[in-house]
């Protein structure tokens, strides 16, 4: 197994007709993920490289019943086209957009939580989702990882590269990459992806990778304590970040004294989670973790 | 994007909160001239983006114009733990008989407003928070349906305010929260938040940080920022679209991905470092923007060396050699003798490593790790030489 996509994926995109939205779900429909349809207002009836086109979520999960739904229209759009696809059934909607007002994150999460509790959210400002060797849902550089056992959840795309091609180059591969995104209120936390990981069966080691900002990571570490029995090795972005500058993503920046790298370092590690000091190092350990265990099942 | 008090209570005013009337003036001659018009006593006060500015003596108290005119020289020019005060507000003193305490942000953990009162004003509310937590009240709002004005009634009781401004101060509230809510802000703080002897609530101070991402819905507080207080590197790395934050070391750093680039500060401090600034060149760069990047980087004087820590996903490696080519060819980056420590890897990194074998570009280094670089790139910047310069 793994999580959140895969062989039973069926993807559709809001966003298709633009330039990246086209580019990154033919380079998904190439890996192998299932694209069955695209959704632009007014551009019902088109099609981008055989892949239909409808105006609404409405019509294409009617029409070609999509159970996960990528969002790559611009950010003034985005808010309407998540609660749309949730409205429409979909399972899973992963929110590629980047800048998308906070308030407006903030009133998605609360619907979704109110009225569409069959759906789960993952991003937005996010690089999606990549289950090696069976679906890529999102922008991924597929070409880095291969199968395996480590679950990846992070907050920042390249990082996760960086320290997902060191495990790979280690001879390890992944269960699931999932990117929850940089933005302040994000659809899922580090807790939901950690409760897919544990119950995953492919899954044997969690790499957690987050960054300054907001408490996601000390909410983990409470999580990790009482629910997750995998080894889970953690990274944490922005030591050297000055307070109150916000470090490209949005929701990036300490406020007074809350959100510091080393306050979450110290709440995971209190919680028995090892934190790399590098992303090298977080490779490095998680490849001992897992060559001890593998010792251990022979 | 941080707000001046002036600026925030300008917002204030423009949602029905009382604030006292006021005018912000940028030389001594326009103090003395608003401080007539707004009425004596006035306060002169600073208007910069850090806490502590009273204490540092950015806000006095002026009787007369005399005062108004030795406040005001005194205050403008005045470095506040490295802010520059170049405007003052003037605003006609208030007669204080209590100091209360009201907020409201977007609280990221419970994803919920929270507003916040306490009748403990006028002094620093974590501290507060941390000794005397049950004299912060904490509410959360359901967003979806507002903050009603029998809620802000219950919070007002709840604190303790005093009976006879518990409806005054549930109208601030409920006025605050409209501040929040309508301006896109992630926070809206008034400390303090007064009782006058007549019993008048009024913002005595204003800290409002606005969604930068939702300016596009306030066209009219698209002016509001503090560009003149601004660095102006990052000033320039804003209206040219490039994510840069300026820090005090002297190694400048580019990299893809925003998190990517925090763990570059991070390695390279821990290689006994000091990083210049941040600068996220963003997915997909092309050449053209990473050579403006490198303009970016060397327009800080202190910088001494350069790391560029690519990780390409949709970037590529090849597109970021040819940016560094281009910034020696057109810039002139080689021209100033600081070295380049170069680390491409993902996308088309064979390529990218290939284009700058062959430009045989002075000064430049490369490295196949990130930590490689870091250290490399550390013993360049103070000076020393190391292997495999091309």
């Amino acid at each position: 197994m793994s999580v959140l996509v895969d062989e039973r994926t069926r993807l559709a995109v809001a966003g298709i007709t633009g330039r990246e939205g086209s580019f990154h779900t033919l380079n998904n429909r190439r890996y192998g993920t299932n694209v069955v349809g695209g959704v632009t207002p007014g551009k019902g009836g088109q099609d981008v490289e055989g892949i239909p086109v409808f105006d609404s979520w409405a019509e294409a999960v009617q029409e070609v019943q999509p159970n996960t739904a990528m969002i790559f229209v611009p950010p003034r759009f985005a808010a309407d086209s998540i609660l749309e696809a949730a409205a429409a059934g979909v399972e899973l909607v992963v929110t590629i957009t980047e800048g998308i007002p906070a308030h407006d994150e903030l009133r998605v999460y609360n619907i979704l939580k109110r009225d569409h509790v069959g759906t789960r959210l993952i991003g937005p400002n996010c690089p999606g989702i990549l289950s090696p060797g069976k679906a890529n849902v999102g922008i991924i550089p597929a070409s880095f990882f291969k199968a395996g056992n480590v679950g990846v959840v992070s907050r920042s795309g390249t990082l996760t590269y960086q320290i997902g091609n060191e495990i790979a180059q280690a001879g390890f591969g992944c269960s699931s990459i999932v990117g929850i995104g940089g933005d302040p209120v994000p659809g899922s936390s580090f807790v939901d992806v950690l409760e897919l990981f544990q119950a995953d069966d492919q899954t044997e080691l969690i790499v957690l990778s987050g960054e300054i900002g907001g408490s996601a990571e000390e909410e983990a570490a409470e999580y990790i304590a009482g629910h997750v029995s995998k080894p889970v090795v953690a990274y944490i972005a922005g030591f050297t970040a000055p307070e109150g500058k916000q470090m490209g993503h949005a929701g990036a920046i300490i406020s007074g004294t809350a959100g510091t790298a080393a306050a979450k370092a110290k709440a995971l590690e209190a919680r028995g989670v090892r934190v790399g000091r590098t992303p090298t190092e977080v490779a490095e350990i998680a490849v001992q973790v897992l060559g001890e265990a593998s010792i251990a099942a022979h | 994007m941080d707000l001046l008090e002036y600026q925030g209570k300008q917002l204030f005013a423009r949602h029905g909160l009382k604030v006292s009337p006021g005018e912000a003036v940028s030389t001594v001659e326009d103090a003395v001239r608003a401080a007539g018009e707004v009425g004596y006593p006035v306060v002169v006060k600073a208007q910069v983006l850090i806490g502590g500015r009273g204490k540092a003596g950015g806000v006095k108290l002026a009787a007369d114009e005399a005062e108004v005119r030795e406040h005001a020289g005194n205050i403008l020019g005045m470095d506040i733990r490295g802010h520059v005060v170049r405007t003052l507000w003037i605003e006609h003193a208030s007669d204080i008989a209590t100091e209360y305490y009201a907020s409201v942000l977007l609280d990221r953990s419970a994803k919920r407003p929270l507003v916040m009162f306490s009748v403990e004003g006028g002094v620093d509310i974590e501290e507060v928070a941390e000794k005397t937590p049950e004299k912060l009240i904490r509410h959360h709002v359901d967003p979806l349906a507002g903050l009603s004005r029998d809620e802000a009634v219950e919070i007002a009781t709840e604190g303790g305010a005093d009976a006879d401004v518990v409806a005054g101060v549930a109208d601030a509230l409920v006025a605050l929260y409209e501040v929040w809510l309508s301006e896109d802000a992630t926070l809206a703080e008034i400390n303090p938040l007064i009782v006058t002897p007549e019993r008048e609530v009024r913002a005595l101070d204003a800290k409002v940080s606005l969604d930068g991402n939702a300016l596009y819905r306030h066209p009219e507080n698209q002016a509001l920022s503090d560009s003149e207080n601004e660095d102006p590197i990052e000033r320039r790395a804003k209206q040219e679209g490039v994510q840069y934050v300026k820090l005090d070391g002297d190694i400048g750093i580019l990299g893809n991905g925003a998190g990517l680039v925090m763990s570059t500060l991070d390695v390279v401090a821990q290689a006994g470092g000091s990083p210049a600034n941040f600068l996220d060149a963003g997915g997909g760069s092309d050449a053209e923007k990473i050579k403006q990047a490198v303009a970016l980087i060397l327009a800080n004087e202190a910088v001494k060396a350069v790391l560029f820590n690519i990780f390409g996903g949709i970037t590529r490696c090849d597109e970021v050699a040819r940016g560094l080519i281009a910034a020696f060819d057109d810039i002139g980056a080689g021209g100033q003798s600081i070295p380049f420590v170069v680390r491409l890897d993902g996308t088309n990194d064979v390529e990218g490593r290939e284009l700058l074998q062959e430009a045989a570009l002075p000064n430049v280094y490369p490295a196949r790790t990130m930590n490689e670089a870091a250290e490399k790139v550390v013993a360049l910047a103070a000076g020393q030489t190391v292997g495999a310069g091309s």
